[in-house]
C-alpha cells in the first residue's frame, strides 16, 4: 500500500516538474509546479515527517505560488520569442547537465557510508516525542541563536524590499481612514424608527 | 467476514470509502438544508418571504436549484483555458470537503485522527484560493479576472491573521490535534472553561476572518455584483457554478466547525449534569451558521482598500501581539493557568 502511494507521488511529482519545463503556457507552467509541490508533500508525509509537509503546503503552495500565480497572470510577455532565445543556448545547457548527471552517478555509484551513522540515520526521532516536539526543541533550544539570526536576516530583507519600492507620490489623493472614521453620525446620516413587520 | 475488511486491501479500501460516504453524504445533504437556511435567515431580516413555494415551507427548494442546475448546458467562454476552467469548480470543491476528513464531531468520531489536523485544515483551506483565480484567470473576461485578482490578494491577507489565531490555541493546547483541543476545554465549570473566555477578543478576529476567507459579505468583493457583476463566477453556468457554490457553502460550514471546536468546545456539554456528545457540536455550529447567515444579512459591503487596511494593519498586529501575549500568559501561568492548559491538566 505504501509502496503504491510512493510511486504515484513520485510519478506525479516527476510529471509536475516535467510540464513545469515544457508547458507553453506560463500559467499552466505554475500549476504544474504546484502538483510537484502537492506530490512531494505526499512524499513527506509517506516519511513520516507530517509537520515538514504541512508547512510546504501552507508555504509553498499556499502563499508563494500564489503570489507567482499572481504575477505570471499579470505579465503580458512574449513566451514564444523566450523560448525560441532558449533554444541558442540549448546545447550548452544539454552539457552542463550531462556533466552534473554524470557527477551524481559517480558520487553515488561509490558511496558508502558509515555503519554507525546508517543506524542514527535510522532512529533520528526519540520514541516518547513526535515529530513536531522534536523540530521546536532543536529550532528553540538547540539552535536558538541561529534561528533568531535568520529571523533577523529576513527581516532586513523585507524592509530593504519595502525602502526599495516605497514611493510616495504627492499627486494621488489617499483615504484618510482616520477622517472617515471619526466622522460625526449625526451628520452622515439619518436614523429612523421602523415598526416590525411594517419597513419604511 | 470481520476479517476482509481489516486485512485484505481491497477490503481496507472499500471500508475507507464506506466512512469517507458516511461523511459526505450526509454533510452534503444538510448542505441542501443550510443552503435554504441561509436563504429564508436573509429574507426574514430583510422582510421578504424566502423560498416557500418547492415542498412545504420551500424545504425542497435546494433539491430543484440542484436539478436545473444539472440539466442546463455548460456553455464554455470563446477563447477559454477549457481544462483549467473545468478544473476550477472542481478544485473549490474537493479542497472544501477533503478538509473534513480531520473534523471530529464527537470523541473519537474522526476520519483520520493525524497529529497536524489543525495545520491540514489550514493548509487544505489555504489552497481554496485556487480554485477561484483559476476560474477567474481561465475564462478569459475581464470581470473574472478582476475578481480572480481580489480574491487572491484578500485571502492571502486573511490567512495571515487566522494562522497567527490558530497559533495562538495552540500554545493554550500544547497540540495541534482536534481532540486534544477540544479535550483541554473540558472542565468542572463547563461553558466556562472553553477558550471563548481566555481567547475572547480572538473569537471576533477569527469570525471576522473566516467571513473573509469564504467570500462571504461583508467582504464578498470577488464577486461583488455592483461593481464586477458576479466576479470569478461571471462565465460560469450549470454543474460548474453548482460546484462554485456548493464549494464556497462546505468551506464556510467548515468555519463554523473549526470556530466551534477552538472556541466553543466541540462536543463538550455548555453545563456538566448534561452529557457530552455529537448533538452539542451540531447545534453550536448552527449557531455558528446562523451568525454568519445573520452577518451577511445585516452588513454592507467593505470597500476595497477598507478591506486590505483591516487586515493588514489592525488584525495581523492585533493577532500577532495577541500571540506573544498567549506565549508569556501559558509560560509564566498568568490568570491561573487560564492561558496553558497543559499544565492544570483541564
Amino acid at each position: 500500500m505504501i509502496a503504491f502511494a510512493f510511486y504515484l507521488f513520485a510519478v506525479s511529482a516527476i510529471t509536475g516538474g516535467l510540464f513545469t519545463v515544457i508547458s507553453r503556457q506560463p500559467v499552466h507552467s505554475v500549476l504544474w509546479l504546484i502538483l510537484a509541490f502537492l506530490s512531494s508533500a505526499g512524499l513527506f508525509v509517506l516519511l513520516g515527517a507530517e509537520f515538514v509537509a504541512m508547512l510546504l503546503v501552507i508555504v509553498y503552495v499556499g502563499a508563494v505560488m500564489v503570489l507567482f500565480v499572481f504575477v505570471v497572470m499579470m505579465l503580458d510577455v512574449d513566451f514564444a520569442a523566450l523560448k525560441a532565445e532558449m533554444a541558442r543556448y540549448m546545447p550548452l545547457a544539454l552539457l552542463i547537465g550531462l556533466i552534473l548527471l554524470m557527477q551524481f552517478v559517480m558520487v553515488f555509484g561509490v558511496w558508502e557510508s558509515n555503519a554507525a551513522a546508517e543506524s542514527l540515520r535510522a532512529q533520528v526521532m526519540p520514541e516518547d516525542r513526535h515529530n513536531i516536539e522534536a523540530l521546536g526543541l532543536i529550532l528553540y533550544d538547540h539552535y536558538f541563536l541561529l534561528f533568531q539570526l535568520a529571523g533577523l536576516i529576513l527581516l532586513v530583507a523585507m524592509i530593504g524590499a519595502i525602502v526599495l519600492t516605497l514611493r510616495h507620490r504627492s499627486d494621488v489623493r489617499r483615504q484618510d481612514v482616520l477622517a472617515q472614521m471619526w466622522r460625526d453620525p449625526a451628520k452622515a446620516m439619518e436614523l429612523k424608527d421602523v415598526k416590525p413587520g411594517q419597513g419604511l | 467476514m470481520a476479517d476482509f475488511f481489516f486485512t485484505n486491501p481491497l477490503g481496507i479500501g472499500l471500508l475507507i470509502v464506506g466512512q469517507i460516504m458516511l461523511l459526505v453524504v450526509p454533510l452534503l445533504l444538510a448542505l441542501a438544508f443550510l443552503m435554504y437556511a441561509d436563504r429564508k435567515i436573509w429574507a426574514a431580516v430583510q422582510l421578504r418571504r424566502g423560498p416557500n413555494v418547492v415542498g412545504v415551507f420551500g424545504l425542497l427548494q435546494s433539491f430543484a436549484d440542484f436539478l436545473k442546475y444539472i440539466v442546463k448546458e455548460v456553455v464554455f467562454p470563446a477563447g477559454a483555458d477549457k481544462a483549467v476552467f473545468l478544473l476550477a469548480p472542481m478544485v473549490t470543491l474537493v479542497m472544501a470537503l477533503v478538509a473534513w476528513a480531520v473534523i471530529p464531531f464527537n470523541d473519537g468520531w474522526v476520519l483520520s485522527d493525524i497529529n497536524v489536523a489543525i495545520l491540514y485544515v489550514f493548509a487544505v483551506s489555504s489552497l481554496e484560493v485556487y480554485g477561484v483565480i483559476m476560474g477567474g484567470w481561465a475564462s478569459n473576461s475581464k470581470y473574472p479576472f478582476l475578481g480572480s485578482l481580489r480574491s487572491a490578494a484578500q485571502m492571502i491577507s486573511y490567512e495571515v491573521s487566522i494562522g497567527l489565531i490558530i497559533i495562538g490555541i495552540i500554545i493554550s493546547t500544547g497540540s495541534l490535534n482536534f481532540g486534544d483541543i477540544v479535550d483541554a476545554q473540558r472542565g468542572d465549570w463547563g461553558i466556562f472553561n472553553w477558550y471563548w473566555i481566555p481567547h475572547f477578543p480572538m473569537l471576533f478576529l477569527f469570525f471576522i476572518s473566516s467571513l473573509a476567507e469564504t467570500n462571504r459579505p461583508p467582504f464578498d468583493l470577488p464577486e461583488a455584483e455592483a461593481e464586477l457583476v458576479a466576479g470569478y463566477q461571471v462565465e460560469y453556468s450549470s454543474t460548474p457554478f453548482l460546484l462554485f457554490m456548493i464549494g464556497e457553502l462546505v468551506a464556510v460550514v467548515l468555519m463554523c466547525a473549526l470556530v466551534v471546536l477552538m472556541f466553543f468546545g466541540g462536543w463538550l456539554s455548555p453545563v456538566p449534569f448534561l452529557p457530552d456528545g455529537i448533538f452539542w457540536m451540531i447545534l453550536k455550529m448552527l449557531l455558528v451558521f446562523f451568525m454568519f447567515a445573520m452577518v451577511k444579512a445585516i452588513t454592507p459591503r467593505y470597500r476595497y482598500d477598507q478591506l486590505m487596511r483591516v487586515g493588514w494593519k489592525v488584525f495581523l498586529p492585533l493577532s500577532l501581539g495577541w500571540v506573544v501575549f498567549v506565549s508569556f500568559a501559558a509560560k509564566f501561568d498568568w490568570f491561573w493557568g487560564g492561558f496553558a492548559r497543559w499544565t492544570t491538566g483541564g
